[in-house]
């Protein structure tokens, strides 16, 4: 118990903003929370109400001994009508405030291509950019651009929210779905699968990694080239393992003979902050550990104890982290 | 019929009736009153498997990264809850109140189709019985209460819990049917002489459009429970999206069926706080009128906002309008009944008995609800907060402050009725006070978490900031919450061994059940008289006086 509050600390190190739905840093987060006060300020008006006039009527109509039986008032159509006009009202103008708010947020998308898609699997997801990159558990998005996200799903329903960005939207199986977020300010935003989605929909956390456009074209570039080739005695003997252990039925890895799709892209697995979904700090221990076992660490994900050996496990994370 | 049972004043407890003595008199009843008791204490018994159900839950998330249970058993544990509470918590105790009250309410002997009552009440029990098999038989089910495909198809859920939910659902769902149409023919065709539908109690009419929902409402579940056993036990398509199915469509029919099903588990509750909150207040209800056609209105617009259930589904925007509309539209109906409760408060001589003490707190947990509701409907703002802890915290609010709160107010005002005892309003008080505290603070502060960004139904959380910190204040509030409930159940079973003797009109009420003995003879009345209005035990304490023949006219 005590090591995963350690393993899920470590990632909780390196979240640089506070997730809140009211911590907008999108033009979308922000037109929510402009709506959000308005629901809160109008709530906030007819809870006082309700709860002032129930307790007016409880201090001032208790029933005190010798009192009468009260005058029976068997309604007041006037008054009725003005309790159901006046809420309906003020329901028709958030209604307008709602629609307003949603052609902001998710306006409809015509015939633009997205710039990412956005594939959800059990328990991790897969970023896949036109320019051919493909990434896995870390969204790397330009700041400044209407970027738009294609939300879709490789096996049941999830659900990308990353609160600080705004809405939320469901990974549907054969229903792609479209999302935008304009990023304003660089840095790293959170957030995960809220849809229910089986075992291990607890550790399915989402990570923004918002970048100037230069450095965001930088690490596509960086991306799209071939990792180097493993170079040294522990890195090539970590990359022979890592064929001969079958690694390499679910991983892919660009130029060599991994090329399976099932688990995430190790291409340039080095370059990324974290692994698991955002779950552990990508360093050499925390990968060791988690391919050693990652059932230790993530009970129920898809993949598997292989019972290797400490060496063998420390020489393929060795490897891995090599990939740049 | 015993002697005893014919002069109404010496029944005082359930003992002494004779036809009610032995198992086989239970087991083999077609008795409203006998098949309503069971129906309760079915809701009772399994409130507190639920409960149970729970506090596991609240305990392991008491800290973050806590890995007290499995991922899997904590799947189990809220997908059972959720379906414990709903269908076999909520739905028998709301079937129970109605059996055992509308025939007693109306002046009947009994519902329309008695054996059909009894097919209702033991079709749910060994639905029930069925679904909790399923711990035995390979592991519950794990996709949640609303079980969205395709993670319940058998590629991704392969033992046999979701073959569970589903027959036991349907079986369920089968006798909530006929229970339904039994309701409105018993209200139809039973009212005693002169008792028109614009003088029935405000309880009956509530139960009266709930029937109707029921009928129309439990359709679309059980169409899509058969078409998911369908593909998980014959292969067909209907969820499978590669070969051709739809996932959407589970929810389309799932929601269609599960809003009505919220004003189901809703709509008897508000007829026992307008039965409740006059009777304490010494005053008529407020605008009867527009209490029974808000109803209707409630009713009416309950088949057509399902789709606020799916806002994150990525729709199209004229389909949102609509339904934002209409979500907000049924907001207004509500807020009346609201207001006309106050209303009737006001200008009364209150006595704060429990009863009375929940429906008020009722009011205020139920607003709360209701408004936390609004935010759902407001569709930008359902895009941040809908499948966070918002919707735990709202859920719980209308549910479990309104609906269960209005159940244990009625279980309080009738219990000397179903038993001949009062409850002990000492036990009471501290129940009452146990529970709002608990309750509140329980789940008050999951509002917040939500807005932080917490996911619902996960095992556990990371570290965030105070995300321990409220969840902890969360789990040691419910600790209250279950003491309330456990003052509670403790307040039943003493007060029916030493309650004192309640007399039939305890609380100088209005309604006709107060006329006939506590506990009720089997045959409930030996003759009823004329309705002329509707207070009918009102006119009958106060003769032709003021009032009296006026109202309902």
């Amino acid at each position: 118990m005590t090591m995963t509050n350690a393993v899920m600390g470590a990632a909780g190190e390196h979240m640089h903003h506070q997730i809140s739905v009211f911590n907008a840093q999108s033009p979308q987060a922000e037109s929510i929370v402009h709506l959000f006060y308005v629901d809160l300020a109008i709530s906030a008006v007819i809870f006082l109400t309700v709860t002032a006039l129930v307790i007016a009527a409880v201090i001032r109509f208790r029933a005190r001994p010798g009192d009468a039986e009260p005058y029976q008032d068997p309604g007041n159509p006037r008054l009725e009508t003005l309790w159901t006009v006046i809420p309906a009202l003020i329901l028709l103008g958030l209604l307008i405030l709602t629609a307003r708010t949603m052609l902001a947020v998710n306006p409809p998308v015509g015939d633009r291509k997205a710039n990412v898609v956005v594939m959800a699997h059990q328990w991790w997801w897969e970023y896949r950019y036109p320019s051919g990159v493909i990434t896995a558990n870390e969204l790397h998005i330009p700041t400044g651009t209407n970027w738009l996200l294609s939300i879709q799903s490789a096996d049941v329903i999830h659900d990308f929210w990353v609160p600080s960005l705004g809405a939320k939207m469901d990974a549907i199986p054969g229903h792609p779905n479209v999302l935008w977020i304009t990023a304003q300010t660089p840095g790293t935003y959170q957030g995960t699968c809220a849809e229910y989605c089986g075992a291990e929909h607890a550790m399915m956390g989402i990570r923004v990694i918002v970048q100037s456009p230069e450095e965001f074209v930088r690490w596509e570039q960086g991306q799209l080239h071939l990792p180097v080739a493993p170079a040294g005695e522990e890195i090539e003997r970590g990359a022979r393992l890592f064929a001969d252990k079958t690694c390499l039925n679910c991983h892919r890895i660009n130029g060599t003979k991994a090329v399976a799709g099932v688990g995430p892209d190790l291409t340039h697995l080095a370059d990324r902050d974290t692994i698991g979904s955002d779950l552990l700090a990508n360093n050499l221990t925390n990968l060791t550990r988690w391919i050693a076992d990652p059932q230790a660490i993530k009970p129920a994900c898809n993949m598997p104890a292989l019972r290797l050996t400490g060496v063998e496990a420390h020489d393929i994370a060795v490897y891995l982290e090599s990939l740049k | 019929m015993s002697e005893a049972a014919k002069s109404h004043g010496t029944l005082t407890s359930l003992a002494d009736i004779k036809e009610y003595r032995g198992v086989l008199s239970w087991v083999a009843s077609i008795d409203h009153k006998q098949i309503g008791i069971m129906y309760i204490l079915s809701g009772f018994f399994f409130l507190l498997v639920g409960v149970a159900e729970a506090m596991i839950m609240r305990v392991q998330l008491a800290r973050p990264a806590n890995h007290l249970i499995s991922p899997e058993t904590y799947d189990q544990l809220f997908t059972m809850h959720g379906t414990t509470m709903v269908f076999l918590m909520a739905m028998p105790l709301l079937f129970g109140f109605s059996v055992y009250l509308v025939p007693l309410m109306i002046g009947a002997r009994d519902m329309a189709f008695p054996r059909l009552n009894a097919f209702g009440f033991w079709i749910y029990f060994f639905g029930a019985l069925m679904l909790y098999f399923s711990f035995l038989a390979g592991g519950a089910p794990a996709a949640g209460w609303f079980s969205y495909a395709p993670l319940t198809e058998r590629g991704y859920s392969f033992d046999h819990g979701i073959d569970y939910w589903a027959l036991s659902l349907l079986v369920m769902g089968a006798g909530s049917v006929a229970t339904g149409i039994n309701l409105i023919v018993t209200v139809l065709t039973l009212r005693a002489p002169g008792m028109t539908l614009r003088r029935v109690p405000l309880f009956v009419w509530m139960v009266f459009i709930n029937g109707i929902l029921v009928v129309l409402a439990m359709p679309p579940l059980n169409a899509a429970l058969v078409m998911i056993l369908t593909d998980r036990l014959l292969n067909t398509h209907f969820f499978t999206p590669a070969t051709g199915g739809s996932v959407l469509m589970w929810q389309n029919y799932f929601w269609m069926f599960g809003h009505p099903e919220v004003y189901i588990l809703v709509l008897p509750a508000f007829g026992v706080i307008s039965e409740v909150i006059p009777v304490f207040s010494r005053k008529v209800m407020y605008g009867y009128g527009l209490m029974a056609t808000s109803t209707v209105a409630i009713a009416f617009l309950s088949f057509g906002v399902w789709i606020h259930h799916m806002f994150a589904t990525g729709l199209g925007f004229a389909v949102l309008y609509i339904f934002a509309a209409s979500s907000m539209l049924i907001a207004v109906p509500t807020g009346i009944k609201v207001f006309n409760w106050i209303a009737t408060m006001w200008g009364g001589t209150i006595r704060f008995t429990t009863a009375m003490l929940f429906a008020t707190a009722f009011l205020i947990q139920f607003t709360i609800g209701g408004l936390s509701g609004i935010t759902f409907a407001a569709i930008p703002l359902d895009w941040q907060l809908t499948d966070s802890y918002f919707v735990v915290a709202h859920i719980h609010y209308v549910l479990l402050g309104g609906t269960l709160f209005a159940m244990v107010a009625g279980t309080y005002y009738w219990f000397p009725k179903v038993t001949g005892r009062l409850m002990s309003e000492r036990l009471g008080k501290w129940n009452f006070w146990l529970m709002v505290i608990g309750f509140n603070g329980t789940f008050a502060v999951l509002h917040i978490l939500g807005v932080l960004g917490m996911p619902r139904r996960v095992y556990t959380y990371p570290d965030r900031p105070y995300f321990g910190l409220m969840h902890s204040v969360s789990t040691h509030f419910a600790y209250v919450l279950v003491l309330g409930l456990l003052v509670f159940v403790f307040n039943m079973i003493w007060s029916l061994f030493k309650g004192k003797v309640a007399g039939p009109d305890p609380w100088d009420a209005w309604t006709l059940e107060w006329t006939t003995s506590s506990p009720p003879p089997p045959e409930n009345f030996e003759r009823v008289q004329t309705v002329r209005g509707r207070r009918p035990l009102w006119d009958l304490k106060h003769g032709a006086e003021a009032g009296a023949g006026k109202e309902g006219q």
